[in-house]
């Protein structure tokens, strides 16, 4: 028994992205057909000659008709599947299995969600019909708990952690100033974050990921028939997806300063594709900065920073745009905004556009100077001590 | 009749000052405080709290075969309220629980039947009492609950040896089913129609147990006719009447006979005589005989000193807000869903009684009550374990500013139980700004939310010494389950 992988098995040929954002005027069907759409442009390639279809979305519509109807697609395998706020990255990871299976030459993942038709702020889902013992707790309230246990373990004064959350939150606003895609495209200063609203516990408004609408879609065929689509695929080198057993609410062994779920899928990543140090392997990383504290924790539970030290290599820059290792260089879920189910393909479109040299002159990372030539993607769902993890390593390189 | 074994009451944390109510409303409001339960209190949570208490003075020497549940103020109609206590407390389920509701005589009736019963009873009184704004019940009323046992075996706090009741119809008080308030005939008119009932079932009492007025240590008088009560005390002629609490706790209406019995059963000394008259639709006296066992009944704390625990910060407009006179804008969420009844049904024993799973290969305590141990993954080898009365440490907390609550903002915590268990909830009777890592606390059973016609009971977490217990009588309750 074994996760053996698909390393270099297949590749990304295609890749399309709409803008995240409040779009009013944009139905779930219109932002499908522009991400699709521009993929298909991307690669090349027309509706025809994609085999079969993964849609992921998390309350924007069921079964695979959700696309098959807007694409008018006719008769073809599309599977409509959720995994919380790693939605958009269990629709890549399934593409991707069965493209390396043999059962089909080209799949499609695409990820969508419409969140500002609800009339409601933040995220509405339906509930499950219950006993009532579930506690009504908001998510920046369950994210939040991470701050005060992190400073407590590492004793870092809370003054000093708030100072490391803001600048979390204004390297991701700066980031995203630079990308026309994002929902928030202008720089905070660190002072507006800083006193900004409170919403739970250390977190005010500007540690929380924006709430708005988008959609991402990529295509993926065979390693070897890559070429044929484009001069400067995306290998695929590992991908990793884990449930939790949920235990973090109910065993007191539990801290609130990792998520193991993380570690674990991140492992089994890294162990995939190769990677014995990705602080100094990758060019880049999405990682999913729900809130602040999360992208914190995440430094060291992917392995970019050693327990305990996060919180200085953030104050040092080692993830800005010009650090050893940009983090979020697109903005982040923080300032790109977070439809939930197409995040994870949204971090895969700036592991795209970075690594293939695309990506706009003002935020173009720069660890790709140095030779380096590995990106990788993050997400996790859920909350602290109860939840699931993706992690994916892509690069430039084909197999040796 | 039979022995009382066990008496407690259960004073809700917040007090609201009645100037508070002039100070917004212009003039008026008047002296003193009153008892207000908190938004996610209702009578039927409060007498669960009273209950609790009262049972673990007993120290599981009584089985428990009646539940009488009174309250002018039942959440339900239809449905039986005492079911609610019945599964909370976790009484036997050959045990009959009944509701005695919609009158504040209900009380004194309640008290009286246990007092005859032949089985172990547990007789529950509870109200919350408000009016409309500005009015006299707002002011004068008072919210809290009180819970007594009777059992055949004694051995007797106090036992009632003589009672006798008048009852004449006429209309003083009343209020139609769903009206906001009650209402009140003439003032006047009702002192003259209950003075000639109070002496009637006064003096018909005291002649049956062979006693002059003057040979009564402590009379206490309730009933819903403040003036008719002082009138009536005043002229007893007995050597002491018990303070009403009108000062500070206000007209608890249902559970004000039990709450005044327990204050004055807090002082008492084996030997005496009490005599608690209550005035509601009639009138009844009930003459008790203090007991030996009085001496070395272990308390939970005192009503008086619930009384000293009151926090008087309420603002009114709070107050109102709590009890549905002052709606609020909500956020802009979903509204809250209410619990459905199978999957209730099925985690009864988690959800009202609060009792988790203890995993027998390997000891990890587990709330909720689940089948895969989350430790050892071991399946269906786990044992039940009574944690409500278990006290706990917070772990963590957060304050949330954007959850929805009548008193925001909400306070999360997650508790590590003493001798395991872990446990994430709502941290209620607290100030945000006061919370940090390593306080203890205790559960206390609350409405969490009123949803689609529902109220959806469950327990939260409160700080040890905000209430009623005193931290040492849960331990102690605690030693005993697990024995």
């Amino acid at each position: 028994m074994a996760s053996r992988g698909i390393r270099d098995r297949v590749a990304i040929v295609g890749m399309g992205c709409t803008n995240f954002g409040e779009h009013w005027d944009q139905g779930v069907d219109d932002m499908l057909i522009r991400s699709t759409g521009d993929a298909m442009a991307s690669a090349g390639v027309t509706r025809d000659d994609i085999d079969a279809y993964w849609l992921g979305t998390m309350g924007s519509g069921t079964s695979g008709l959700t696309l098959s109807r807007v694409l008018r697609l006719e008769h073809k395998p599309v599977t409509r599947l959720e995994n919380m706020c790693a939605t958009g990255s269990e629709a890549l990871r399934n593409a991707c299995y069965a493209v390396a299976s043999g059962a089909f030459d080209m799949a499609m993942a695409v990820g969508v969600e419409k969140l500002k038709d609800s009339g409601f702020s933040g995220l509405v889902s339906a509930p499950l019909p219950g006993d009532g013992t579930l506690p009504e707790v908001t998510a920046p309230a369950k994210f939040s708990l991470l701050a005060p246990a992190y400073a407590k373990r590492y004793g870092v004064d809370e003054a000093e952690l708030k100072e490391v959350l803001t600048r979390i939150a204004w390297k991701n606003h700066y980031n995203g100033a630079r990308n026309s895609r994002a929902q928030f495209r202008k720089e905070v200063s660190k002072e507006t974050i800083a006193k900004a609203t409170p919403i739970a516990g250390m977190l005010g408004v500007f540690d929380c990921s924006g709430v708005s609408d988008g959609s991402a879609a990529a295509i993926v065929v065979r390693a070897e028939d890559a070429h044929r689509y484009t001069d400067q695929p995306i290998y695929v080198k590992g991908l990793s997806f884990v449930a939790g057993p949920a235990k973090g609410n109910i065993d007191p062994g539990y801290d609130f300063t990792t998520f193991p779920e993380v570690v674990a899928a991140a492992r089994d990543a890294y162990s995939q594709a190769g990677v014995e140090d990705p602080r100094a392997e990758l060019a880049m990383a999405e990682v999913h900065d729900c809130f602040t504290p999360t992208e914190l924790v995440l430094m060291e539970d992917l392995g970019f920073a050693e327990r305990g030290f996060g919180w200085k290599e953030v104050l040092a820059g080692t993830y800005d745009l010009d650090g050893e290792l940009p983090v979020n260089p697109d903005g982040g879920l923080k300032a790109f905004g977070h439809p939930i189910g197409a995040s994870g393909l949204r971090m895969m479109f700036e592991c795209w556009l970075q690594l293939r040299g695309e990506a706009p002159e003002e935020r173009r990372i720069a660890s790709l100077e140095r030779g380096r030539k590995l990106a990788l993607t993050h997400n996790l769902g859920g909350q602290p001590g109860e939840c699931v993890s993706f992690v994916s390593v892509v690069g430039t390189e084909p197999a040796e | 009749m039979t022995p009382l074994v066990a008496y407690g009451a259960y004073l809700p944390r917040h007090r609201l000052k009645r100037s508070e109510i002039g100070a917004v409303l212009g003039g008026g409001g008047g002296k003193g405080t009153r008892a207000v339960a908190g938004y996610d209190e209702d009578p039927t949570s409060m007498a669960v709290e009273a209950g609790r208490s009262v049972l673990a003075a007993c120290g599981g020497d009584v089985s428990v075969q009646r539940l009488l549940y009174a309250t002018a103020s039942p959440p339900y109609l239809d449905k039986t309220n005492a079911n609610t206590i019945h599964a909370a407390l976790r009484l036997d389920p050959a045990a009959l629980a009944v509701d005695m509701v919609g009158s504040v005589r209900s009380g004194v009736g309640a008290l009286l039947v246990g007092a005859e019963a032949a089985v172990p009873t547990l007789v529950t009184l509870a109200d919350i009492r408000t009016g409309l704004p500005g009015g006299a019940d707002e002011r004068d009323g008072g919210d809290a609950a009180a819970a007594f046992v009777f059992a055949p075996e004694g051995p007797a706090l106090a036992e009632l040896v003589a009672h006798a009741s008048a009852t004449e119809e006429f209309l003083d008080r009343w209020r139609l089913p769903g009206a906001p308030a009650s209402r009140v005939w003439e003032e006047r008119f009702g002192e003259h129609a209950y003075l000639p009932l109070a002496d009637a079932a006064f003096a018909a009492a005291l002649k049956q147990a062979g006693l002059t007025p003057a040979e009564v240590d402590v009379l206490a008088v309730a009933g819903t006719h403040g003036r008719a009560v002082k009138a009536f005390a005043g002229s007893a002629g007995v050597k002491r009447v018990a303070d009403d609490l009108s000062s500070t706790v206000g007209n608890t209406g249902t559970a004000h006979p039990g709450l005044l019995l327990a204050r004055v059963l807090d002082e008492a000394e084996p030997g005496q005589t009490v005599v608690l008259v209550v005035l509601a639709d009639g009138a009844t006296a009930m003459v008790f005989r203090v007991g030996e066992a009085i001496s070395t009944y272990r308390r939970a704390t005192t009503v008086d000193a619930q009384v000293a625990l009151g926090d008087d910060s309420l603002r009114y407009t709070d107050f109102l807000t709590w009890r549905g006179q002052l709606a609020k804008e909500p956020p802009r969420r979903p509204d809250p869903v209410g619990p459905a009844a199978p999957p209730s049904l099925r985690s009864v024993r988690y959800k009202y009684g609060f009792v988790g799973h203890r995993c027998e290969e390997c000891g990890t305590v587990h709330l909720p009550a689940v089948r895969v141990c989350v430790n050892c993954k071991a399946t269906d080898r786990m044992v039940e374990v009574p944690m409500a009365d278990r006290l706990g440490t917070v772990a963590t907390f957060t304050i949330d500013h954007l959850a929805f609550s009548p008193s925001p903002p909400v306070i999360n915590v997650v508790v590590d139980f003493d001798g395991g268990g872990r446990f994430s909830c709502e941290l209620t009777d607290a100030d945000p700004g006061q919370v940090a890592i390593g306080d203890r606390v205790e559960m206390t059973f609350r409405r969490i939310v009123t949803a689609g016609g529902i109220h959806n009971y469950f327990w939260k977490a409160r700080p040890v010494g905000a209430g009623a217990s005193d931290g040492a009588r849960p331990v102690a309750a605690a030693a005993r389950e697990e024995a």
